[in-house]
């Protein structure tokens, strides 16, 4: 840095051009270094997102460019009873499965919090199911919920509490209570584990101090732990609803959007249209139209890590 | 744990070697010779890739890479296989098209070479030379392998759906014969249930077996998705008529089925919770290959799909069209290959190790003894010749690939039997659908 520095003190010798100028100017500096980063997320991140939306505007097929055909995608999806019903069960699946993995996981989280014997293993037991492949889990869920064999049926037959196999995945809500099971079961450990960190931070003196001034341990968890946990609740949960809303592995595997679409995600369907079906155009319209729900998602994240009331407790807005 | 000597190192050697002697040398003399005489000479120097789809009985895959084996040491043609998931080849062979790079060879489903036909390599003189030679090609492999008088792949197989059921659950139900009207069927279906010893059929997002079985109840009772000139006629009474027999025939059927894939009722057959089912030849040959399984593999056999209203059979089987990219380098070594893969000589003993998977399209293979040396074989060898073609009366393109890819005809069916929808509201969601897909 000190030789950037002589250098752009020294008077420019004549002859220099602009860019020999802007190769050691102190202000560019920064902008140089910050290329690389640009360069990749311009390439990897904007190009693709930018080309998703020109495609929803395009009557492109696999193996075909297309043309511009203005909003004729949107206004056939529009009218679309299939997609409409993939945004209903997308919002669904995000809402219900968000919600419970938050409240489970922060149940677990102050559970793995106290001091338990064989602390560590049960810690390590809690992330199973997140460090198994989804593919693995939804094959074995798949099982689970067969129509045949599944477990849970075969087990309350025996118990004598049903008499007929439960159809999980062939009911339109069974199914979608399945599939949300199956993405909250999998989803936990990784809301727990991010709690808990978030927990450890917590210094145990605020504890001891309400402690002494008498706190019930509801006050303490209102009043000190949630508090202090809210920034890193609004960043885990911001990520688990993302994750939730772009599911694509499980459902595939479990009922390929089946029965009659009742599990279909805009995920799903996009890809089901785009790739399978050919049609690029609209698969990126049903991608392009999952935009204004994920950003309406991070705003609310973004705008609620900014306020202080969110960081440092109620009072200090 | 085997442990290596050198002895058993010596032995195995010897094996090989006298495996060779019978296979080997013969196998590659006569592909020589061919190689000599074919109306192709490869390229100097030509090497080529090949994407096929995922084979799913093991036999037929170790014989096609001994094929092609036996094509190169014949050529010096190396080609490289690749295999992906039958509905994965699509998507890549498109991309491939658009970009003009990826393998010189596809070997994918149904319509894909319509996908893009100006990029398929003209293979006339293939298709020609063989037709001639073979007995003439039938009917609906014409319609998938030409587009106008230009032939633009090589409609090497179909893979047939055909009725598999239990012999002695379905003659306890006073059925000595499998039904061939669809009525008939009815009547079996609700005997089997009667009996509990019930069938079924995917009404799940299973791209084979679901499509399959929805596609023959609509047009076996008169309905269509388009007409000939790719209009949508969905709407019809025929297809109220279909629907109104796949409830009743679901309502037969053993619980579960909207939640099926292509994989649940072969389990379930398996397993011995289903009688009946729409399948390919797969449920039979793991019978006979997994010795607990063995009485369910003498137990059962195979039908075609019965004939309704249209009065003629109605039937959807899987098509494998191969087509060469108009962007390889070595379009003669391409149109050798596939010249040699449909050879007899090769032919015979790739259909053979299919053990019935596969079904020729030339009409000189209805000899292969495959069809006749088991008799639970035989219907399978029709399945080229009773087949209708992706789209129906409509074309095979992009459009009935897509309407086949996108569920619309099985949700339609779906949504009626499992209640979700009249039968008005679902042919209409499907109508909308078509439209959309045929607009």
């Amino acid at each position: 840095m000190s030789d950037l520095a002589i250098n752009t003190s020294k008077p420019v010798p004549l002859g220099t051009t602009t860019w020999d100028r802007l190769k050691v100017n102190r202000n560019w500096v920064s902008f140089w270094f910050m290329l690389p980063a640009a360069a990749f997320l311009i390439l990897f991140l904007a190009y693709p997102l930018g080309l998703g939306v020109w495609l929803s505007f395009t009557d492109a097929r696999i193996g075909r460019s297309g043309i511009f055909i203005g909003l004729e995608n949107y206004e056939w999806l529009w009218d679309d009873s299939t997609f409409w019903l993939s945004v209903f069960n997308t919002l669904l699946y995000t809402i219900v499965a968000s919600a419970v993995k938050f409240a489970v996981g922060l149940y677990l989280a102050l559970l793995l919090n106290e001091n338990l014997p064989f602390k560590a293993l049960l810690r390590a037991v809690v992330l199973i199911p997140f460090i198994v492949p989804t593919v693995l889990s939804a094959i074995a869920f798949w099982w689970i919920y067969d129509a045949q064999f599944s477990i849970i049926s075969w087990s309350l037959r025996h118990l004598g509490l049903i008499s007929g196999n439960i159809d999980f995945l062939g009911d339109m809500w069974n199914a979608r209570w399945s599939v949300i099971f199956a993405n909250i079961w999998r989803g936990v450990p990784f809301v727990a584990i991010t709690l808990l960190a978030g927990l450890q931070t917590v210094s145990p003196s605020l504890y001891e101090a309400a402690t002494i001034d008498g706190a019930s341990r509801l006050q303490i968890f209102r009043h000190i732990t949630y508090p202090m946990l809210t920034p890193i609740i609004a960043v885990v949960m911001t990520f688990s609803v993302l994750f939730t809303f772009t599911d694509f592995q499980l459902i595939w595997v479990l009922t390929r959007g089946g029965p009659v679409n009742a599990t279909q995600l805009m995920a799903t369907l996009s890809y089901q249209r785009a790739i399978l079906s050919g049609q690029l155009g609209e698969g990126a319209a049903i991608s392009t139209a999952m935009i204004p729900f994920l950003l309406a998602a991070i705003l609310i994240s973004w705008f609620g890590l900014q306020r202080r009331k969110w960081q440092q407790g109620e009072s200090n807005d | 744990m085997t442990i290596i000597t050198r002895r058993t190192l010596l032995g195995s050697a010897t094996a090989a070697v006298a495996a060779g002697a019978l296979t080997g040398p013969a196998l590659l003399d006569w592909a020589k010779a061919w190689a000599q005489t074919a109306p192709w000479k490869p390229e100097k120097g030509a090497t080529l890739s090949l994407l096929r789809w995922k084979y799913f009985v093991q036999s037929e895959d170790d014989q096609f890479v001994k094929l092609i084996d036996a094509f190169t040491q014949a050529t010096g043609v190396k080609v490289t296989i690749s295999r992906e998931s039958y509905e994965d080849v699509q998507p890549k062979a498109s991309v491939a098209a658009n970009t003009g790079a990826g393998q010189d060879m596809f070997w994918g489903l149904y319509s894909l070479p319509h996908l893009f036909p100006q990029k398929c390599l003209d293979v006339t003189d293939v298709a020609d030379y063989l037709g001639k030679k073979y007995g003439g090609w039938v009917e609906s492999a014409q319609k998938y392998g030409k587009s106008g008088n230009k032939w633009i792949a090589i409609p090497v197989c179909y893979s047939g759906n055909m009725l598999n059921y239990r012999i002695d659950a379905s003659n306890k139900a006073g059925f000595s014969k499998f039904p061939t009207k669809t009525d008939e069927f009815l009547e079996y279906a609700k005997a089997m249930k009667k009996n509990n010893t019930p069938g079924g059929f995917a009404l799940g997002h299973a791209s084979g077996d679901g499509n399959a079985w929805v596609h023959w109840c609509l047009w076996a009772n008169g309905g269509n998705v388009v007409d000939k000139n790719d209009k949508v006629i969905i709407n019809s009474p025929e297809t109220e008529k279909a629907l109104t027999y796949s409830k009743q025939l679901f309502e037969n059927m053993i619980p579960g089925t909207a939640s099926w894939n292509d994989a649940s009722n072969n389990k379930a057959f398996l397993a011995g919770e289903i009688y009946w089912t729409g399948n390919g030849i797969s449920i039979y040959a793991a019978a006979k290959k997994d010795p607990t399984k063995n009485d369910i593999a003498k137990d059962m056999d195979h039908a075609v799909w019965p004939i309704g209203p249209a009065g003629k059979p109605t039937e959807l089987h899987l098509m494998y069209p191969i087509l060469a990219m108009t962007y390889t380098k070595y379009p003669q070594a391409c149109k050798a290959l596939m010249a040699f893969m449909l050879e007899a000589d090769q032919f015979n003993k790739w259909l053979e190790a299919s053990q019935g998977y596969l079904t020729h399209c030339l009409n000189a293979y209805d000899k292969n003894p495959i069809w006749t040396s088991d008799p639970k074989n035989t219907v399978f060898g029709e399945a080229a010749k009773r087949t209708l073609t992706a789209g129906g009366l409509g074309s095979v393109g992009e459009k009935a690939a897509a309407a086949i890819s996108d569920f619309v005809v099985l949700d339609m069916f779906a949504s009626f039997c499992t209640g979700r929808e009249d039968a008005k509201g679902a042919i209409k969601i499907a109508e909308r659908q078509l439209q959309r897909i045929y607009r």
